[in-house]
């Protein structure tokens, strides 16, 4: 491979690693939105999920972590159903409450189970899996078909729920509820079942997304190492138009901002490090404010 | 019909919200092939009636049968599992969604398509004048309540209950519904039909129970009643004819009355009462709220919205701080950016006096006081801007007729010390009973009727049918 | 007193209660001991004097300036969630200004300083505002992103611009001894103690006698009956609220360099911009109930590290107690208004 090929396929590889999270975290996220409900608690179950996947895969192995985040994902989503949704308390503050609440609780577990400021702890991750021809192809071929295992899965999410809300009775009443609950309600949907198994779907996902971070993507777990990733995907779902293709597309281009910092490194340009810091948020800001066309959002969303 | 068993018969119907007794001990018997209306005057307690028969809220006490059948109706899932479709008040499609969204959605298949119902092709009929794929927020309001009414027979219901379906359309259209809803009952359906109109009750039901305070009043055969009882039976004293006879006491503006403003190019002077008239989304609610004062014309604009609870007044502040709201700088206590509470409150206090606000003090949270109360304090406040003009949407809605009667009452006032008073209200009635002056608005444009003309005329006007000064 | 006014304590301590509950329950299913844990916890917070003023109180003047920027703002129902960067943005300002005015008079030194910080939280808070006004980008995601811009800054800032002379450390050069805030004999107790409490009884004032609070309050429970019954401007009433809310945050991290620790490092804040939520919404929003709340965070933050130090609970624990307080006042909220709706929509339905 040519020098210039070889700067290019690593950077679609680090590209779509990067993304993967997000792309399942916003996956999850949209599936909350359009049920009417905004879960800022996705910070605090990606980093739930984080902790768990450590802890389940010193445990047990990779996918054992895999589980046991997506468990403690749903743990925390549930807490914030039965207060936002149960309760009907406002959503945005008890979101964030929870978020808050799941750091503090991570940070603690994580200090006790493991010490305080130790070394990287080494787990056993998900290596990248190749599909079999496809992985031959060049540039394209290693970046996009050689990745860890819950890549293909966070791209298989993507037609699904496209299938689910667009062509199911189900997603169609998860749609309606978010539209107007109330009118839902009159034609018979369950509208709070609705929107409390959208919550914890998201929530699920959301763990997903922190074992990726830490078993797929970083190779340990860190206090606060979801760093903000949680908001980002909100933003990937505004940016996304709430639609399951849209938000593949945007994840895919936060993945490749972030990337920009290995290819940047790899032709030997030096910046600070703190400006790539800043670009992920930077760029939600942008998405966030560019979307205009705010009418797409779900009409009932937050109420 | 007699000896045949009701398609829907409710016994003993109680039912409380905290202290406000809705329901108490109420009995509704729907036969097969009947139009049966439900009359009563706004909080009797009509549509509470309707939603426990339809699943949507639980019955303190009574018993629901179905064909004879006694059931417990738990949901509107329930009550469609049973052959009861229900056309809403406040539509219940979703804007978003398409139209045959909106049908999978009540049918709970996917797919759009619809059962028969009664044994008519009536749903399928309708159906087809719909574009099945186009977003309901892009109908019209009577494409609307068609979608309504084929989605409450989709699933195959031989029993229908609308709830003043007739409110949001104009005459003509209402026609329309009326015959549309005889013939479902002709082959062989049972509909219920709540209204607080006594011409609707006349012109379409068969039979007709009569709600007061959540109480059975009357319940018969509709031939051969007279307007006098019926009204009596639903209010308690037969005052209403003698009041509505009375002409306006409006004193008619001298042409030098100065002219205060122009309403979609027609000029309107102090002291006139303006009725305007319109169908929903025609661009009367933009054009009312962007009245404005004619350079020259002094004084200031007061507007009561349509929507008091969410426009109006804020719920949780009291009395005295609803008050505040526009009025927050005014001389008499507000100087300097600091506000004088005690003033403001003794000041309400005597508002409350002069338009017998009933509540415990002007501390009260708004919130707690009734609908009437409430548009007494939106009504007081906007007479204190001591306005020249005046703007009312829909100033009585969902009020009791003492409460009616006192706003109108005091919307003439207020012409006659020289306010201009525009009123816009979506029963056209009202309009026409208030409004010395009649403006149509359709499309965005403002036409005026001519004088004297009476329902059809202006109805017509409101659906594009005839212009104005048009010989028929 | 009657029922309606005890409602608000009766609630905060229900909520102070669940608070302490969770994290006992969680100390002891960690194999603490939470008898000993909240113990120390105590000790920590109010174990003598010297603790008092110099753990608690110190701690709770950040809190008390943070809590009031934030009740500011959701007065009006914006939601900045933004105030520990902004903090950050004023401690940042504060530090490049103290370290200038070595040659200045005390009183001008702090002023400088202290306005120094106000203007730069009003600075960080701008862009958010922007983007709510003229973009409808929902605030609290606007200013949570920019906590994490602000982090990068200071991380940028301690190791670049502002960096000491000596350039060992990833902190700052030592602010001018003027610009530094006098201390309690025998404490560690500021200045800024007396600032906190003058601003909360000046905002209540404002909030209670003047139209801007009223405007405040009404734009905050219905922006709609705001605009279109009270005509008055919500989205200025909004921005506004906004900035002052930006500005009195900024002003908090002043307040920490000129009066705490002098130096500018990363992780300044142990998460105040965050409690100050639970500040603010403990207190019902209301200034003079802030004070209160603000001390007992104090105390939770204070005791928190007693409680690492002697029974060996990691701090960060008290974090989970914060949230299921401000949880709890949310639930307390929900009940109340719960049944005040049912008997509204009882008359309306029938």
């Amino acid at each position: 491979m040519t020098g210039e090929a070889a700067v290019l396929t690593g950077f679609l590889a680090a590209a779509i690693r990067i993304s993967t999270p997000l792309l399942l975290a916003a996956t999850g996220e949209m599936l909350n939105e359009r049920a009417g409900v905004i879960n800022l608690g996705v910070e605090g179950a990606m980093l739930a999920g984080a902790l768990a996947s450590a802890v389940g895969a010193a445990a047990g192995g990779a996918w054992a972590g895999a589980l046991l985040a997506v468990l403690a994902g749903v743990a925390v989503a549930g807490v914030f159903a039965a207060v936002a949704i149960g309760a009907r308390a406002d959503q945005i503050i008890s979101g964030t409450a929870i978020t808050l609440g799941s750091v503090g609780l991570t940070g603690a577990i994580y200090r006790m189970a493991f010490g305080a400021g130790g070394p990287g702890l080494s787990l056993p991750t998900f290596a990248a899996v190749p599909i079999p021809v496809i992985s031959a192809i060049p540039v394209l071929g290693p970046s996009l078909f050689n990745q860890p295992a819950l890549t293909y899965v966070a791209w298989l999410l993507v037609p699904l729920a496209w299938w689910f809300l667009f062509r199911s009775w189900w997603g169609l009443a998860l749609r309606a509820t978010g539209e107007s609950s109330e009118a839902a309600r009159a034609s018979g949907v369950p509208v709070r079942r609705v929107q409390v198994m959208a919550t914890l779907a998201g929530g699920a996902l959301a763990g997903l997304a922190g074992a990726t971070l830490v078993l797929a993507q970083v190779g340990t777990f860190a206090e606060k190492m979801t760093a903000g990733r949680g908001f980002i995907a909100i933003a990937i779902v505004v940016l996304g138009r709430w639609h399951p293709v849209g938000i593949l597309l945007a994840a895919l281009l936060f993945g490749a901002a972030n990337a920009l910092q290995f290819a940047f490194q790899a032709m030997g340009l030096s910046v600070p490090y703190q400006l790539f810091l800043v670009m992920p948020y930077a760029l939600a800001l942008l998405a966030l404010a560019g979307a205009v066309g705010k009418a797409q959002a779900p009409a009932g969303l937050g109420k | 019909m007699s000896g045949e068993q009701p398609a829907l018969e409710l016994r003993g119907i109680v039912k409380s919200f905290g202290s406000v007794h809705a329901l108490r001990g109420a009995d509704f018997a729907l036969a097969p092939g009947e139009v049966h209306a439900l009359l009563g005057e706004n909080g009797a307690g009509k549509s509470t009636l309707l939603h426990i028969a339809y699943g949507m809220i639980a019955p303190g006490a009574g018993t629901i049968r179905v064909r004879g059948r006694e059931m417990i109706v738990r949901s509107p899932r329930a009550a469609r599992a049973a052959g009861i479709g229900m056309v809403h008040q406040h539509f219940t499609s979703i804007g978003a969604l398409t139209v045959s969204e909106n049908i999978a959605l009540a049918t709970g298949r996917t797919g759009g398509g619809v059962n028969r119902g009664a044994g008519t092709e009536l749903p399928a009929r309708l159906l087809q004048d719909l574009p099945a794929d186009a977003r309901v927020d892009s109908l019209s309001v009577a494409e609307r309540q068609r979608l309504e009414i084929v989605k409450a027979l989709a699933t195959g219901a031989g029993i229908l209950l609308l709830d003043e379906p007739s409110a949001v359309l104009t005459p003509g259209e209402v026609d329309a519904l009326l015959a549309l809803i005889r013939e479902f009952v002709n082959a062989g359906g049972a509909a219920a039909l709540v209204t607080h109109k006594l011409r609707e009750v006349f012109i379409a039901a068969d039979r007709v129970t009569v709600l007061r305070q959540g109480v059975v009043t009357f319940s018969g055969v509709v031939s051969g009643q007279t307007e006098a009882l019926l009204a009596a039976a639903m209010i308690g004293k037969a005052l209403e004819p003698a009041v509505r006879d009375a002409a306006p006491l409006v004193a008619i503006p001298s042409p030098s009355a100065a002219i205060v403003t122009h309403f979609g190019g027609i000029p309107l002077r102090a002291g006139e009462l303006v009725g305007i008239a319109a169908v929903e989304g025609n661009g009367q609610h933009a054009l009312l709220r962007s009245v404005a004062l004619d350079p020259g014309a002094g004084g200031s604009l007061a507007l009561v919205p349509e929507d008091r609870s969410t426009e109006g007044l804020i719920p949780d502040l009291s009395i005295t701080e609803n008050v505040l709201l526009g009025l927050d700088r005014d001389p008499r206590w507000a100087r300097g950016g600091r506000l004088d509470w005690v003033k403001l409150r003794a000041r309400t206090a005597q508002l409350m006096d002069t338009f017998r606000i009933r509540a415990e003090g002007p501390d009260t949270a708004v919130g707690t006081l009734s609908g009437g109360n409430q548009q007494k304090v939106v009504l007081a406040r906007a007479l204190e801007h001591r306005p020249a003009i005046l703007v009312a949407e829909n100033p009585t809605r969902g009020l009791d007729v003492r409460a009616t009667m006192f706003v109108q009452e005091q919307l003439r006032e207020a012409a006659r010390a020289g306010v201009l008073v525009l009123i816009y209200s979506t029963d056209l009635d009202e309009v026409l009973e208030l409004g010395r002056r009649v403006l149509v608005v359709r499309a965005g444009q403002v036409t005026e009727a001519p004088p004297g003309a009476d329902r059809t005329v202006v109805g017509e006007m409101m659906l594009g049918v005839r212009g104005p000064g048009r010989a028929t | 007193m009657t029922a309606t006014t005890l409602r608000p304590f009766v609630t905060a301590l229900a909520a102070l209660a669940a608070g302490f509950g969770v994290l006992a329950i969680g100390l002891a299913v960690s194999g603490y001991d939470p008898v000993l844990a909240l113990g120390a916890l105590g000790r920590g917070a109010f174990g003598s004097w010297y603790t008092f003023g110099s753990a608690t109180l110190v701690r709770a003047i950040p809190l008390i300036l943070l809590g009031l920027g934030v009740a500011l703002a959701f007065r009006a129902g914006a939601l900045n969630i933004g105030a520990e960067g902004q903090f950050y943005a004023g401690a940042i300002a504060a530090t490049w200004v103290g370290i200038h005015v070595t040659a200045w008079p005390s009183g001008l030194a702090i002023g400088a300083v202290w306005s120094a910080a106000t203007l730069a939280g009003v600075l960080w808070i701008a862009l958010p505002v922007l983007l709510r006004v003229r973009f409808g980008v929902m605030e609290v995601i606007s200013t949570l992103l920019f906590n994490f811009v602000a982090d990068a800054a200071v991380s940028y800032a301690v190791t670049g611009p502002l960096q000491e002379a000596k350039r060992v450390y990833p902190q700052s050069d030592p602010i001018a001894d003027s610009a530094r805030l006098p201390l309690l004999p025998g404490s560690r107790l500021h200045g800024g103690i007396l600032l906190a409490v003058v601003l909360a009884v000046v905002l209540w004032l404002l909030f209670t006698r003047t139209r801007w609070g009223f405007r405040l309050k009404a734009v905050g429970l219905s922006p709609r009956a705001a605009a279109v019954s009270g005509r008055i401007p919500v989205k200025r009433v909004l921005a506004g609220a906004l900035l002052w809310s930006g500005a009195l945050a900024g002003l908090g991290g002043g307040v920490e360099i000129s009066g705490v620790t002098y130096t500018l490092f990363q992780n300044l804040s142990p998460g105040y911009g965050f409690t100050a939520i639970a500040v603010a919404l403990l207190a019902r929003l209301h200034p003079l109930g802030i004070i209160v709340t603000g001390v007992l965070f104090g105390a939770l933050e204070a005791g928190a590290q007693g409680m690492q130090r002697e029974a060996g609970v990691p701090a960060v624990a008290v974090q989970v107690a914060e949230a299921t307080i401000i949880l709890a006042v949310l639930l307390a909220e929900v009940l109340g208004r719960r049944a005040a709706e049912r008997a509204v929509a009882a008359e309306d339905a029938a």
